[in-house]
């Protein structure tokens, strides 16, 4: 057992470099990454877990990180938007996302590719009907949901 | 605004309900409701015990019943073979609830601990005895479109907002409770309290005690759930229902029916499965059966219309549960 008081040190990894960090123990991972990482690209949306925006790979799969708090994760390996692309290549699923025009705004979209990489990671869906179902907890305000969900069709049929 | 806590992390279950044993204290596992709460008020430990890293997060496969441990994430549990195989209505339940990221954090025991959705109990602007006991009910004369007609008191009218716990009232499941003077079992239609006088009771869990397990009996039958919302996907019950009948020489040998959406507990339907077993499932049996769905039902001036959805959303899920596949 492990007990601190209001401060907890944690040892996490963000898009494969790691950090040893000092958190309050009731600071969320959005708010880490955030206040302590300067990794703005996760964007806080309703901080309540209802629009996906913050959405991350936790041990690769996604999850809200406003609903995630940081004094649990020590140890896991953490994905953000700002690690998705490769020496300065597009991942090919934001490479769709520009080709299809998946976007208006864009502050829903880190959130969206993260998502849907989880998705594509569990293998998820086979039909356009159930890649809706499985981003259902992904909003996009401007409802450039059409979009999005050909983007992730595309990125589905070309090799990552 | 809202309130710093310590935080403890469990090395094991003993550690864990030894931690608990003091006051002020909250068991912390996904936090996906625990947050929630805690931003709005509704929960306030002076110390979080992180019970996350405990190895209760295994589906065991037994003879006689499946072990799903209470720190099972939704997805695993969701995907797990044997619960798509053997119990498919628990796992309609699982992929109904919540969103994939949320079903990848939180676990199966906390999806039976989590609190209501009522508009009130979750807003800090109204009167709600569940949250200011003897303050008052605001939904009882308000907006109650989404509470309940079945179970309620002039205390409290709120739903319990689980799809899981209805699937496994329906499958006849329990749970398995670990106190400091060790462990004991539950039925978890006895897990749940009616709101009475103390809607702020809502379980017979004791402080300081953990949700280890939930038990599903195996057995050779049929299953499903049927879930009803305001739009298609992430959005909790309007109206739900899971059956698990099994059909043998032609007669409805086993039958358990629960709903969702409608009573202040998840709420099992004893007049319908009393008007279904031992019958041939024929469809002026299921009519007779599904008229009694909402058997006791007291409607509020907003939700009279669940009294006839849930009628029909137990109709159509005995039809497929009962006479598709298996009946001549």
């Amino acid at each position: 057992m492990s007990m601190q008081d209001e401060t907890i040190e944690i040892g996490l990894t963000v898009n494969g470099r790691s950090h040893r960090l000092a958190v309050p123990a009731s600071v969320t991972l959005l708010d880490v990454l955030h206040d302590f990482l300067a990794l703005t690209g996760t964007k806080k949306g309703c901080d309540m877990g209802s629009c996906g925006a913050c959405t991350v790979l936790l041990d690769g799969r996604r999850v809200n990180a406003c609903l995630a708090l940081a004094a649990q994760q020590e140890g896991r390996e953490i994905l953000t938007i700002e690690g998705v692309a490769r020496e300065g290549a597009l991942h090919p699923l934001q490479a769709a996302f520009i080709a299809r025009d998946a976007l208006q705004c864009g502050y829903c979209t880190p959130g969206q590719i993260m998502s849907a990489l989880g998705l594509i990671a569990e293998g998820g869906a086979t039909s356009e009907a159930e890649i809706r179902e499985n981003m259902s907890g992904n909003l996009c305000r401007c409802g450039a949901y059409a979009n999005i969900v050909s983007a992730i069709v595309d990125a589905w049929s070309s090799p990552a | 605004m809202t309130n710093p806590f310590a935080y403890a992390r469990a090395a094991d279950e003993q550690d864990a309900v030894r931690l608990a044993a003091a006051p002020g204290t909250a068991f912390l596992a996904g936090g996906t409701d625990f947050l929630q709460l805690w931003r709005a008020g509704l929960a306030a430990p002076s110390r979080v015990i992180d019970i996350g890293r405990l190895a209760l997060d295994r589906i065991e496969v037994r003879d006689d019943v499946l072990v799903i441990g209470a720190l099972a994430r939704l997805a695993d549990a969701a995907g797990h073979p044997s619960i798509r195989r053997e119990l498919p209505g628990l796992a309609q339940a699982l992929l109904a609830s919540a969103s994939p990221q949320v079903r990848n954090m939180a676990t199966v025991g906390g999806n039976l601990m989590q609190r209501t959705r009522c508009v009130y109990f979750r807003g800090a602007d109204f009167a709600c005895n569940k949250r200011a006991p003897g303050s008052g009910c605001s939904a009882i004369e308000g907006e109650n479109r989404q509470h309940a007609i079945l179970g309620s008191s002039s205390a409290c009218v709120a739903t319990h907002p689980s799809d899981l716990a209805v699937a496994l009232v329906a499958l006849g499941a329990s749970v398995r409770l670990r106190g400091a003077s060790g462990e004991r079992r539950v039925t978890l239609e006895d897990f749940f309290l009616l709101p009475d006088d103390t809607p702020e009771r809502e379980t017979v869990l004791l402080a300081g005690e953990l949700l280890v397990a939930v038990e599903v009996p195996r057995a050779p039958r049929r299953s499903a759930y049927l879930k009803l919302r305001d739009r298609a996907s992430f959005e909790f019950a309007v109206v739900s229902a899971c059956v698990a009948a099994e059909v043998r020489d032609g007669r409805i040998a086993t039958i358990r029916v629960a709903a969702g959406g409608v009573g202040t507990t998840p709420w099992r339907l004893k007049a319908c499965e009393a008007a279904l077993a031992g019958a041939r499932p024929d469809d002026t049996t299921l009519c007779a059966a599904s008229a009694l769905a909402a058997e006791g039902a007291r409607p509020l001036g907003g939700n009279g219309f669940k009294v006839e959805l849930l009628q029909h959303t137990v109709h159509r899920l005995l039809a497929d549960v009962l006479v598709t596949p298996t009946s001549p």
